[in-house]
């Protein structure tokens, strides 16, 4: 159990790092979503799934695992509403960008 | 200090420089939502970090502490996208009104 422990942190803590990392580097608002939202969400739920393997009680172990539940239902959802109010305001989209499907159906205005 | 010690500290360590990664960011982010994303990602940072905390001191009253930080923090996320959403509605407001 010190092993998972010990894993489970390790492994979450550099998830963390890539997804800092990514905020720091991608060239675009919403690849900097991308980044931070799946990564550090995994990262976060990987270290609290430590802190059950560490103490090992009843009442950690719920509250952990409530925690881990609401951040996987909340980060979509502020992540969805972000990214929404932030294309009605008109971000500049990266020059690597393929598609834009959303593009034509709102006007929107470049900042 | 055996190996176990040394590898909680390295984790914390790990979430303590994305901190700093995110805070670079939230100053040259050029727009508002950059910065609410990088917020956002800093809140995500405080939990682990108050649970790698707490396994360190081996006091499990800090899980608390972060079940309250999440909650908290997905209705601030909530209010930056409508404080985004109704500063571009009032500047189309403003626009309409220059050009009637």
């Amino acid at each position: 159990m010190n092993i998972l422990n010990t894993v489970c942190m390790l492994i979450g803590s550099l998830f963390i790092l890539i997804a800092a990392i990514g905020v720091l580097r991608m060239p675009d608002l919403l690849m900097r979503m991308h980044a931070a939202t799946k990564a550090g969400t995994l990262g976060t739920g990987l270290i609290l799934i430590g802190v059950i393997f560490h103490f090992q009680k009843w009442n950690v172990t719920i509250e952990a695992f409530l925690t881990i539940l609401f951040i996987f239902i909340t980060a979509p959802i502020a992540s969805h509403l972000l990214a929404r109010a932030a294309y009605f305001r008109g971000v500049k989209l990266a020059k690597i960008t393929i598609t834009d499907e959303l593009k034509g159906y709102y006007d929107r205005k470049i900042p | 200090m055996n190996i176990q010690h040394i590898a909680w500290y390295l984790s914390l360590s790990l979430v303590m420089l994305s901190v700093v990664f995110c805070f670079i960011r939230i100053i040259i982010g050029p727009i508002l939502p950059d910065r609410v994303v990088a917020l956002d990602l800093t809140a995500n940072l405080l939990i682990s970090f108050i649970a790698i905390y707490s396994v360190i001191t081996n006091q499990p009253v800090y899980i608390d502490v972060v079940i309250a930080l999440a909650l908290i923090v997905f209705l601030t996320t909530v209010a930056f996208a409508n404080l985004i959403v109704w500063q571009s509605y009032s500047e189309k407001k403003k626009i309409n009104k220059e050009i009637l």
